[in-house]
C-alpha cells in the first residue's frame, strides 16, 4: 500500500496497519504524538482501533516536553 | 477597512501556561496590540524561572498569572487581561477560553500539550491552537520551524527534549514563544481559516 505520511509518499508491504503499528514502523518514538488521518485527529487511546490503508493521508508530529 | 491595530484590539487570545513560552508570548502579543488576553497557570514564580521567563526578582513567590498580568500592563496599559490561577484540564479549557479566537499552547509537559490540542480540535473546531514542541538547548536556529495541521500550528524543532544535559535556555525558548506570537498575528491579520482550506504553506 501507498500512503502519504507528512506530505511524503511512503510504500509499505501490507494491506493496512493500525495507527500504533504505523507509528512504530516509522520510528515515532516519543510518547506524545499528534496524529491526523485524512485530516481527522486520532486520540491516543484509539491508535490500536484506527486503521490506515492505501491512499490515506497521515500526519504525525512529536510533542516534546519543555515550555 | 479597519486598521491592523484596530483589528488586533478586538481580538482575544488564550495562553495556556505562563512559563517560558507563555510569559514571553503574552508580552509579545501585548506589545503587538492584542486587546484581550486570557492567561492561565497554577504555578508561582520561582528564582530558577528568571533565567528565561518574563518575571522579575521581586515577583518570586507570587502567582505567575498575577505577576504576568502586572508585567503585561506595564508594557500595554490599555489591554484587558483575564488571569486564572488554576490547573487546566479539558473542562477548564472549555470554560475559560470559550471567547478566544486563538489559544497558545505553552505547557511544559507533552501530555498536557496533547490534552489541549485534543480538547480544542474536537470541541472548538473554529478556534486555532498554536503549540510549541522542541526548544531545549542552544544553537540550531534553522531547525526551528512551524508546521500546520488544519487549525493546529506547531512551532519548534520537534526533537530537543528538556533534560539535565539540555536545559531550556532563554534565547531558544524566546524564539519559539515569539514564533507562536507571530503565528497568532498571521492567523488574525490574514483571516486564516481553521479548516485549512486556505493553506498555502511553504515548508
Amino acid at each position: 500500500m501507498k500512503i502519504s505520511l507528512n506530505d511524503k509518499e511512503v510504500s509499505m508491504a501490507g494491506e493496512s496497519f493500525s495507527v500504533r503499528e504505523l507509528l512504530d514502523l516509522m520510528k515515532f518514538t516519543f510518547p506524545m504524538i499528534v496524529v491526523k488521518v485524512n485530516g481527522r485527529l486520532v486520540r491516543k487511546e484509539d491508535y490500536e482501533r484506527v486503521f490506515v490503508g492505501d491512499g490515506d493521508s497521515v500526519e504525525a508530529i512529536h510533542l516534546i516536553s519543555g515550555g | 477597512m479597519k486598521s491592523r491595530l484596530e483589528k488586533l484590539k478586538g481580538i482575544c487570545i488564550g495562553i495556556a501556561g505562563c512559563g517560558g513560552l507563555g510569559s514571553n508570548c503574552a508580552i509579545a502579543l501585548a506589545r503587538a496590540g492584542i486587546g484581550h488576553l486570557v492567561i492561565a497557570d497554577f504555578d508561582t514564580v520561582a528564582l530558577e524561572n528568571l533565567d528565561r521567563q518574563y518575571y522579575f526578582l521581586d515577583q518570586v513567590g507570587e502567582k505567575k498569572v498575577l505577576a504576568l498580568r502586572e508585567n503585561i500592563r506595564k508594557v500595554a496599559p490599555g489591554i484587558k487581561v483575564e488571569a486564572h490561577a488554576l490547573r487546566l484540564g479539558p473542562d477548564e479549557v472549555l470554560r475559560i477560553f470559550k471567547d478566544c479566537q486563538v489559544i497558545i499552547e505553552a505547557f511544559d509537559q507533552a501530555g498536557q500539550k496533547l490534552m489541549l490540542i485534543e480538547t480544542v480540535t474536537e470541541r472548538f473546531p473554529d478556534k486555532f491552537v498554536v503549540a510549541g514542541s522542541g526548544l531545549a538547548g542552544y544553537g540550531g536556529n534553522n531547525a526551528l520551524r512551524t508546521r500546520r495541521l488544519g487549525n493546529l500550528f506547531i512551532c519548534g524543532d520537534e526533537t530537543s527534549e528538556v533534560s539535565a544535559a539540555m536545559p531550556p535556555l532563554a534565547p531558544r525558548v524566546g524564539i519559539v514563544a515569539n514564533m507562536q506570537a507571530n503565528q497568532a498575528l498571521e492567523i488574525i491579520l490574514d483571516d486564516l481559516r481553521p479548516d485549512g482550506g486556505d493553506d498555502v504553506w511553504d515548508e
